[in-house]
């Protein structure tokens, strides 16, 4: 029974991330994300970790999804990107070699490796069953880990504090950024790129490396 | 009173510095008086310390008196010290004696010159950087002293360096030196690596108790055979020494007869256990060295015209029996010969030098003769010179040379005949310089082959200039017939008539100059050639003998004169020690070789005992007399009587020396030249490209790496992306499987 | 069959993976910002995959942690984002090449 929680999940989560990868809407790609976020939570529940697939969906797919969403409909960046067209020259490539080479790694040392990695027994508290999870949880984080919670606290309102400087609207008539002529191989980036991309020589060796 | 051996040096070193702030100011004759009283107190304290030592017992004549430590550097411990024994001591009373007497009569000699302070500056360096040399109690303070000497001679060669011959002269002494001296430092640098100190009382005590192996003692004696070719002037390192002659006499009768040059032979001697354990062959390099430079340096002088040269080359000679001496294993007859060789050499160069000055400069023998009637102190002197270096006995030269050449048999009887070659040869041409200058008529009023060859010129350019005259005048006459003739009218028949007349008359005289200018040119082909030596008589100028320059006149008119006291007296001086000089050192019995039991603590048993017989050694020296007498009975026969034609001597070839400076010359502008341009070109590509390089190298690679930063993400990302991937291969690499 | 906890350390190491390339591959600024979740969800499985294993509430608390800072993060990119993308319309990574050299 477990074992087919777990592929399903597994399904779940893998689809969803591939869909990420290949979205040209970011639309698409948002909701392939809470996908991969929901099979995830659900592996956790699995693990016996209650709290935190609660804690993943509120938080992950329920908040932080939904800012993405409304930064996409804010900007308007909702039209879909050129997939066909790789300026970097190289990058697609080296992406699929770092990717196919990380995973074949990783996996090897996981699954093949006698000695991989181990990990001690930790010290914080032990585990319970999925139902005490919750108290357990709390009770560690408000005794032993308080200073480090009060710490996160502070974190969420500077970010709070930043987001609301960053994002605030300027007065006066706005500065263009700085025009940089760096780009890449041959054909300017985006369809909707910025009228300001040049194509140039400096940027074809860049793109080399 | 040898405590004041450090004041042996210190006194010109005193006078130096005195000399160097206010030699200018105290000027002409006190600079020069103040420098010869530096150096007759230096004298003065080495007679004291000689006396001191001579008091001693034979066992403790040796001290060293140690200043103060020069260089603490780890294992090298150099300290400036003085080592007093008989070997240094004798070096230093000649050097001081005779260095004395040649301030005394540079001060004679400079007189007028507008450089005299600085000249008496350099000799009292230089006598203080011989004292050093010969004083000193290690390798590093002899090379000091040696490079000093190396120095000052070069600024002494040079002195008149307004003249480029003269400043060249100097440059080629310092550089041919530095050969030398390459020698003389690996040697130091293998006496530290071997003794772990360069102290003569380390290394030579060391050495004496034989514990040095052959090889190393084989080595370290060749690198100090090649200082010593160097600084003494020994083939093929010869050839600055005629070349110095460029500087004033005082300094060639100083450095380059009597101190300077006998260094090499000085530091062989000091170094003679170091010989004595080195191989074989060693030695008898060094006596063939010495023995075939004796014999080349001996048939170059024999050609030459310069009165300086020829003693120039003799020394070279004389130098080569001293090495000869060495080599036999006579280190006794070595210290013998250079000590009574300073006496006469010096003599013999100061008195040139008179000559030269009473001459007002000419240095060409050929222009000489007859000059004993005119200055009777140096002629005496000089003769006494004569008489010592051709080896007559009883004066200085033959006893020593007669010792080197007994040595030489000893050793082997081909470097014996050579010593006797070359010992006939000398007494040849310095009989041949003193009749030339000397004796025979006086040359000195001679019209010489220049203001002939010149009054020809002029007779010629004379006659040309007429016919060019005469040519014009024809022109002018023809010019005139014309326009006579074009404005003429039956009344002016006269006109053109006298015309005509002048016309015809300019031809006649136009072909008269003409005929003059065959004349003179006739002439000049038939007239007589002057000879390069007018012994017989005057020679026979032809037909120009009234239109000779005033030159000539003026130089019959004035004699040649003696020179003042000041000059004159250091030439007497050395003189009697030239007659008296022997002494020290008769061969008859034990009781009279004062020199040899004197030497012998630092001798360190060295000395090679004579194997041959007192008969043997009277044969000997009456060949060696004979062979004197032939000498100079040829060349009195050749030069005095002109009963030989002289002219088979001296062949051109000899003059040229062998034409060996020319082959060096040739092949450093030709072959050598190449090797330096490789050098220079292989410092600068490679070693300076190696440098240079390494900067072009970095900035290259920098431009490389640069554009990996091209401010885009995603590279970034890519090069994050690869590190992990490195990390993880690591992990992977270590983990098993 | 059983599931052991290396099936979800390989699963956690896919998921990386995949975010690894999106990441390098994507222009649109919006959608690297996602890989980058899922990057971290992979982390977070990874750790409580182990403390389950170990018998350790350490992974749980450390995915505790690691979702507080990610929240906060993408709070902050965000707001760069809109701050950026604000003054050029549709500008993508490869827009924001100031500091090249």
């Amino acid at each position: 029974m477990e074992a087919f929680v777990f592929f399903a999940s597994a399904a779940i989560v893998l689809t969803g991330a591939v869909g990420v990868l290949t979205s040209r809407n970011p639309v698409h790609a948002a909701l392939f994300l809470v996908q991969t976020l929901f099979g995830v939570a659900v592996l956790f529940v699995l693990q016996d970790a209650t709290f935190l697939a609660a804690v993943q969906v509120i938080v992950y797919a329920g908040a932080v999804v939904i800012l993405f969403l409304f930064v996409i409909m804010l900007l308007g960046v909702d039209r879909a990107e050129n997939l066909g067209v790789e300026p970097i020259v190289g990058q697609r490539p080296l992406a699929a070699v770092i990717g196919a080479s990380l995973m074949g790694m990783l996996l090897t040392l996981l699954l093949v490796a006698t000695d991989g990695p181990t990990g001690a027994p930790g010290r914080t508290a032990p585990l319970g069953d999925a139902g005490d999870n919750t108290r357990r949880l709390g009770e560690a984080l408000f005794t032993g880990h308080v200073f480090a919670v009060e710490l996160t606290a502070l974190l969420l309102t500077v970010a709070v504090v930043g987001a609301v400087v960053l994002a605030r609207t300027v007065k006066g008539p706005m500065q263009p950024l700085p025009v940089v002529v760096v780009a890449t191989s041959t054909e300017p980036a985006d369809a909707d790129a910025g009228p300001d991309t040049a194509a140039d020589e400096e940027s074809e060796e860049a793109g080399g490396a | 009173m040898l405590d004041l051996v450090w004041l042996i040096p210190s006194l010109p070193l005193a006078g130096f510095l005195v000399l160097t702030f206010g030699g200018k100011r105290l000027g002409e004759p006190w600079a020069g008086w103040l420098a010869t009283g530096a150096m007759a107190g230096s004298f003065l304290a080495t007679v004291g310390v000689f006396l001191d030592l001579a008091g001693r017992d034979v066992q403790d004549r040796r001290a060293v008196t140690t200043l103060f430590e020069w260089i603490p550097a780890g294992d090298l411990r150099v300290d400036v010290g003085f080592l007093a024994d008989p070997l240094s001591l004798t070096m230093c009373l000649f050097i001081t004696g005779v260095g004395a007497l040649i301030h005394l009569y540079s001060v004679g000699y400079m007189h007028g010159d507008g450089e005299f302070p600085r000249f008496f500056t350099y000799l009292n360096l230089f006598a203080f950087s011989m004292l050093i040399l010969v004083l000193g109690d290690n390798l590093l303070l002899t090379f000091l002293g040696w490079e000093g000497v190396g120095a000052c001679s070069y600024l002494l060669i040079s002195f008149w360096f307004t003249d480029e011959a003269n400043a060249t002269a100097g440059k080629k002494a310092f550089v041919t030196n530095r050969i030398g001296d390459w020698g003389f430092m690996v040697a130091i640098f293998m006496t530290f690596f071997t003794f772990g100190s360069v102290a003569y009382v380390d290394v030579l005590d060391t050495t004496a108790a034989g514990t040095v192996a052959q090889s190393t003692a084989t080595f370290i004696a060749v690198m100090l055979f090649v200082g010593a070719i160097g600084k003494s002037a020994q083939f093929p390192l010869y050839l600055w020494l005629p070349d110095a002659m460029a500087g004033p006499t005082p300094v060639s009768a100083l450095i380059h007869a009597a101190t300077m040059v006998t260094s090499g032979v000085y530091l062989l001697t000091r170094v003679n256990p170091i010989i004595a354990d080195a191989a074989d062959w060693v030695p008898t390099m060094i006596a063939w060295t010495g023995a075939g430079t004796a014999l080349f340096a001996a048939t170059i002088a024999v050609a030459q015209r310069d009165i300086k040269k020829v003693l120039a080359y003799s020394t070279v000679s004389q130098l080569g029996y001293m090495f000869l001496a060495v080599g036999c294993g006579a280190y006794v007859a070595a210290v013998f010969h250079m000590v009574t060789h300073a006496f006469f050499k010096a003599l013999l160069f100061l008195g040139s030098g008179s000559v030269i000055h009473g001459m007002d400069g000419d240095q060409d023998m050929a222009h000489y003769g007859g000059l004993r009637r005119f200055m009777p102190i140096t002629a005496g002197t000089f003769i006494i010179g004569w008489l010592a270096i051709a080896g007559v006995p009883p004066f200085a030269g033959f006893w020593s040379k007669d010792e080197i050449l007994a040595f030489a048999w000893n050793e082997s009887p081909l470097l014996w005949a050579v010593g006797l070659v070359t010992a006939v040869l000398t007494a040849f041409y310095m009989t041949r310089q003193v009749v030339l200058t000397f004796f025979g008529r006086h040359r000195f009023a001679d019209p010489r082959s220049d203001e002939v060859d010149a009054v020809w010129a002029a007779r010629l350019a004379g006659a040309d200039e007429g016919v060019e005259a005469a040519r014009a005048a024809v022109v002018d006459a023809e010019t005139a017939l014309e326009v006579r003739r074009g404005a003429a009218t039956a009344a002016d028949e006269a006109a053109v008539t006298e015309a005509e007349g002048v016309l015809s008359a300019a031809v006649d005289a136009l072909t008269v100059a003409e005929a003059a200018v065959a004349d003179v040119r006739a002439a000049a082909d038939v007239r007589p050639d002057l000879p390069a030596l007018a012994l017989a008589g005057a020679p026979d100028v032809g037909a120009v003998a009234d239109e000779l320059p005033d030159a000539v006149a003026d130089r019959a008119a004035h004699h040649p004169h003696e020179s003042p006291w000041t000059m004159a007296f250091p030439l007497v001086v050395l003189a009697g020690l030239s007659v008296l000089g022997g002494l020290v050192q008769l061969p008859f019995s034990s009781s009279t070789k004062r020199l040899e039991h004197w030497l012998e603590p630092t001798l360190f048993h060295n000395e090679v005992h004579l194997s041959i017989g007192a008969g043997t050694l009277w044969v000997l020296a009456v060949i060696a007399v004979a062979g004197g007498a032939v000498g100079i009975a040829v060349a009195v026969a050749a030069y005095g009587q002109r009963r030989i034609d002289h002219t088979a001597f001296e062949r051109p070839i000899l003059a040229e020396a062998w034409r060996f400076d020319r082959k060096v010359s040739d092949f450093m502008g030709g072959p050598g030249r190449t090797g330096f341009d490789a050098t220079a070109a292989f410092d600068r590509k490679v070693v300076d490209g190696a440098v240079e390089g390494m900067a072009t190298l970095v900035r290259r690679e920098a431009g490389l790496l640069r554009r990996f930063h091209n401010g885009l993400v995603r590279t970034y990302a890519v090069g994050i992306g690869l590190g992990a991937v490195g990390l993880v291969l690591w992990f992977l690499s270590r983990s098993s499987f | 069959m059983v599931v052991t906890t290396s099936w979800y350390l390989a699963l956690g190491a896919v998921l990386f993976s995949i975010g690894a390339v999106g990441l390098l591959t994507r222009r649109n600024p919006l959608v690297m910002f996602m890989c980058v979740e899922l990057m971290l969800n992979a982390v977070n499985l990874t750790f409580v995959s182990l403390g389950a294993e170990l018998g350790d509430l350490g992974g749980q608390l450390s995915v505790f942690f690691v979702l507080v800072v990610a929240a906060a993060e993408v709070v902050v990119g965000l707001g760069i984002i809109v701050a950026i993308m604000r003054r050029r319309q549709g500008a993508t990574a490869d827009d924001l090449s100031v500091l090249g050299g």
